[in-house]
C-alpha cells in the first residue's frame, strides 16, 4: 500500500510527498524529517516568504497613490477637500476606491466572490433551462433550434471554455505536426525543400497568425450563421503552438540510433514496419517532449488570442476586468493570473505523466 | 564453390581529401559448415568486413558472394549478432525476439512463432527473463537476447561482430562455452569477429589476422585442428595449442609494429622560445 502510493506519486511528479508518507509509516524517521523538511516546508516557508514580499509592496504601492491623491486634491482644491478624501479613502468609499496592485487577502476575497457569483450564475442557468425545458422540447418537435442561456458566464464558464479551445487547438497541432514531422524527418528531399517555409513561419507571433486565420476563417464561412469566435482561436493557437511539435518529432525521426535501423534492415523489415515499430516508439520520446511544450505554449498564447479575437474565455474576462475597472477589477485579474499558472502546470504534469505511461526510458545499467 | 565468398573486395569511407581506404582488395572463401575467426586490432576495419558480407554496407570495388550470388542487401539467411546488442529499449525479450521470428516466418500461426520465441529464449536459459526490459538485463543477459534473435530466424550463416569484447572475463568465456554448444548442434556457417586471438583458437575452425587499417588487407591464415569439443581449461596444456596461440601472438605484435612504424610523422616546429613574464603576484607554492 505505502510503497505502492510513493510509486504513482512518483510517477505523476508528486515525488515531494514521499517522506511525509514514509514518516506516517515511521520509517527512519530522522532522515524523512530532514527530507519533509526540505521538500515539503521550504517550499512552503518561501510561498509565505512570496506572499509576505507580495503584501508589503501592495501596501507600499497603495500609500503612495492616497498620498498623490490627497496631494492633488490638496494643491487644485484647498485642505477642506484634501480632508475629505483622506476621510473617503481611510473609509474605504465606493467613489475614492484605490487602484493598485491587491494585496493577497484582497485577491482570496475576489477568489471567493467570483465562486459565489458561479454559484449564483448556475442557479441562474438551471432555473431558465427547467422553464424552457417544456418549450425546447416542442422546439426540438418542430424542427427549430432550441432556446439556450445567454446570460454572462461565470469565472468557472470561462475556465471551462478556455480548456476547450486549447484542447482543440493541441488536438489540431498533434495532428497536422506529427504526421508532417514524420515524412519531414524520414525524407531528407523533403526536409530540405521546406525547411525555410518553418525557418520563417516558426518565430510569428501569435497575434499575427490571429489575424491571419481571421483572415481566412471570415472569408471560409461567409453566409453561415453562428460564432466564428471560437474556431479563430483555437486555430490560431494550434497553429502558433505547433512548431515546437512539428521541429521535435522531424528531429527525433532523423536522428533514429544508426543500431537500431542496422536491426531493422537485418531484420528486413518492410517500410511501415521500420516506421511504426523502429522509429517511431525510438523518437516518441523526443515527440512528447514537442507536444508538451505545444501544450504549454498553447494555453500560454491562448489568452493573448482570446483577449483579441474576442472570444470567452479567460483572456476576454482579464480583458474585461481589466477595462471594467470596478473596486475588485485588479484583484479578479490576478486571481485569474494564479488559475491560469495553476492549471498551466497541471496541464504539463498530465502530459509528462502520459509520457512516462508511453515511452521507454534509456538504458540505465 | 566456397559458400561465401569475398573476391577483391575495397571499401572507403568519406570523398575528397578525406577519404579513406578501409579495406582493400580482400579475398575470403568459407566453406559450408565451416566456423571462421578474423582478429584484429580494434579500428582495423572489422566491423565494416561483417558489414559487406551481412548485406550492410556495399563494396566500393570487387564482390561479395553468397552461394555464389552477389550479395544485394540484409537477408534472413545471413543472421548478425552486434557488438553493442542492438536491442529495441522498448520491447522486452519477447517481443525483441519475436520480431525477428514474425519477420522470418511470416506464414507461422501466432501459436507457433510464440512457441519458437520460448524454445529459443529457454536454449539460452533466458526463460525468467522472458518479461523484462533490456534495461533490466545485465550485458551478459542482453548479448544472450542477441544471439537467440539472430539464431530464432535459422539463418544459414551467423554472422558475430565482436559479440563478446563488452563483457567481463567470467562472462565472456560463459558465453564462449554457450554459443559453442548452440553451434555445434546443427554446425551452422559461422563468421566470428574479434580482437581476442585465445577466443578464436577455441571457437574457429581457421583464424585469419585483419592487418591493420586504413587499407587493411588478411593475413595468412592459421588452420586450427583441435578436436572438439575444446574445453578452456585444458587447451591451456596443449602444446599445439600453444604453438598456434603463439605464433598467431607473434604475427600480431610485428604487424602492430610495422603500423606503428609506419605513422611516425616528424613534425617541424619552429624555433621560438618561451618569452616568460615577470608574474605580477607572487605565486603560492605548496612544494
Amino acid at each position: 500500500m505505502k510503497d505502492k502510493s510513493i510509486h504513482i506519486l512518483n510517477f505523476v511528479g508528486l515525488g515531494f510527498f514521499e517522506p511525509a508518507i514514509r514518516l506516517a509509516a515511521g520509517e527512519e524517521v530522522k532522515k524523512n524529517l530532514i527530507a519533509l523538511f526540505r521538500k515539503v516546508l521550504l517550499p512552503v516557508l518561501s510561498v509565505g516568504l512570496f506572499l509576505l514580499l507580495w503584501h508589503s509592496g501592495a501596501m507600499v504601492l497603495y500609500t503612495i497613490e492616497k498620498d498623490a491623491r490627497i496631494e492633488k486634491a490638496l494643491t487644485e482644491r484647498g485642505q477642506e477637500a484634501a480632508d475629505l478624501e483622506r476621510a473617503c479613502i481611510e473609509s474605504n468609499g465606493k467613489d475614492c476606491k484605490i487602484s493598485t496592485l491587491p494585496t493577497p487577502s484582497q485577491v482570496w476575497s475576489a477568489y471567493q466572490s467570483l465562486l459565489a457569483d458561479h454559484s449564483i450564475i448556475s442557479g441562474k442557468k438551471a432555473a431558465f433551462l427547467e422553464k424552457v425545458s417544456a418549450t425546447n422540447e416542442k422546439r426540438i418537435a418542430d424542427g427549430l433550434d432550441p432556446i439556450t442561456y445567454t446570460g454572462r458566464p461565470s469565472f468557472v464558464d470561462q475556465i471551462w471554455t478556455s480548456l476547450k479551445t486549447v484542447f482543440a487547438g493541441f488536438l489540431l497541432a498533434l495532428f497536422i505536426a506529427v504526421p508532417i514531422g514524420i515524412m519531414l524527418g524520414l525524407s531528407d528531399t523533403l526536409r530540405s525543400s521546406v525547411n525555410w517555409l518553418i525557418q520563417i513561419f516558426k518565430p510569428v507571433s501569435p497575434v499575427v497568425w490571429l489575424l491571419l486565420v481571421t483572415m481566412i476563417v471570415v472569408t471560409v464561412s461567409k453566409g453561415s450563421d453562428g460564432d466564428s469566435a471560437f474556431t479563430i482561436s483555437f486555430i490560431s493557437v494550434g497553429l502558433c503552438s505547433m512548431w515546437a511539435t512539428l521541429v521535435n518529432t522531424t528531429m527525433g525521426v532523423s536522428s533514429v540510433d544508426k543500431d537500431y535501423i542496422n536491426v531493422a534492415k537485418v531484420l528486413n523489415l518492410s517500410m511501415s514496419q521500420k516506421v511504426f515499430k523502429i522509429i517511431l516508439p525510438s523518437s516518441f520520446p523526443l515527440i512528447f517532449t514537442g507536444l508538451r511544450i505545444t501544450l504549454s505554449v498553447a494555453w500560454m498564447v491562448l489568452i493573448a488570442i482570446e483577449l483579441l479575437a474576442q472570444s470567452p474565455g479567460l483572456g476576454s474576462f482579464v480583458w474585461e476586468e481589466f477595462q471594467n475597472g470596478s473596486s475588485e477589477s485588479n484583484s479578479k485579474i490576478i486571481v485569474a493570473m494564479f488559475v491560469i499558472g495553476i492549471i498551466g502546470f497541471l496541464l504539463d504534469r498530465i502530459m509528462l505523466t502520459i509520457q512516462k505511461f508511453v515511452t521507454f526510458t534509456e538504458e540505465t545499467v | 564453390m566456397a559458400y561465401i565468398e569475398l573476391r577483391n573486395v575495397s571499401k572507403s569511407f568519406g570523398s575528397g581529401k578525406d577519404k579513406t581506404q578501409v579495406l582493400s582488395n580482400i579475398n575470403l572463401k568459407i566453406e559450408e559448415g565451416e566456423f571462421v575467426a578474423i582478429v584484429g586490432f580494434t579500428g582495423s576495419g572489422k566491423t565494416t568486413l561483417v558489414n559487406l558480407i551481412s548485406g550492410l554496407l556495399m563494396p566500393d570495388e570487387g564482390q561479395v558472394l553468397f552461394k555464389g550470388e552477389p550479395v544485394t542487401g540484409p537477408s534472413h539467411e545471413r543472421g548478425v549478432i552486434f557488438q553493442n546488442y542492438s536491442l529495441l529499449p522498448w520491447l522486452n525479450v519477447r517481443n525483441n525476439v519475436g520480431m525477428a521470428v514474425k519477420e522470418a516466418f511470416k506464414k507461422m500461426s501466432k501459436k507457433e512463432r510464440n512457441k519458437r520465441v520460448e524454445d529459443y529464449v529457454e536454449m539460452v536459459n533466458l526463460s525468467p527473463a522472458i518479461g523484462k526490459l533490456p534495461k533490466e538485463l545485465s550485458g551478459g543477459m542482453r548479448q544472450r537476447v542477441s544471439v537467440t534473435r539472430a539464431l530464432s530466424m535459422s539463418p544459414d550463416v551467423i554472422l558475430m561482430d565482436e559479440p563478446l569484447s563488452a563483457l567481463d572475463a567470467l562472462t565472456r568465456g560463459n558465453l564462449q562455452q554457450e554459443i559453442l554448444k548452440i553451434w555445434e548442434k546443427d554446425k551452422k556457417t559461422a563468421l566470428l569477429i574479434t580482437n581476442d586471438v585465445d577466443e578464436g583458437i577455441l571457437m574457429a575452425d581457421r583464424i585469419i589476422p585483419l592487418k591493420p587499417g586504413p587499407k587493411a588487407t588478411l593475413g595468412p591464415e592459421y588452420e586450427i585442428s583441435l578436436e572438439r569439443p575444446r574445453d578452456k581449461t585444458a587447451l591451456n596444456h596443449n602444446d599445439e595449442y600453444k604453438k598456434l596461440r603463439n605464433s598467431i601472438i607473434e604475427y600480431l605484435i610485428q604487424i602492430g609494429e610495422q603500423r606503428a612504424s609506419k605513422k611516425e610523422t616528424a613534425y617541424i616546429l619552429p624555433e621560438i622560445k618561451p618569452r616568460i613574464k615577470p608574474t605580477p603576484f607572487k605565486r603560492f607554492s605548496f612544494s
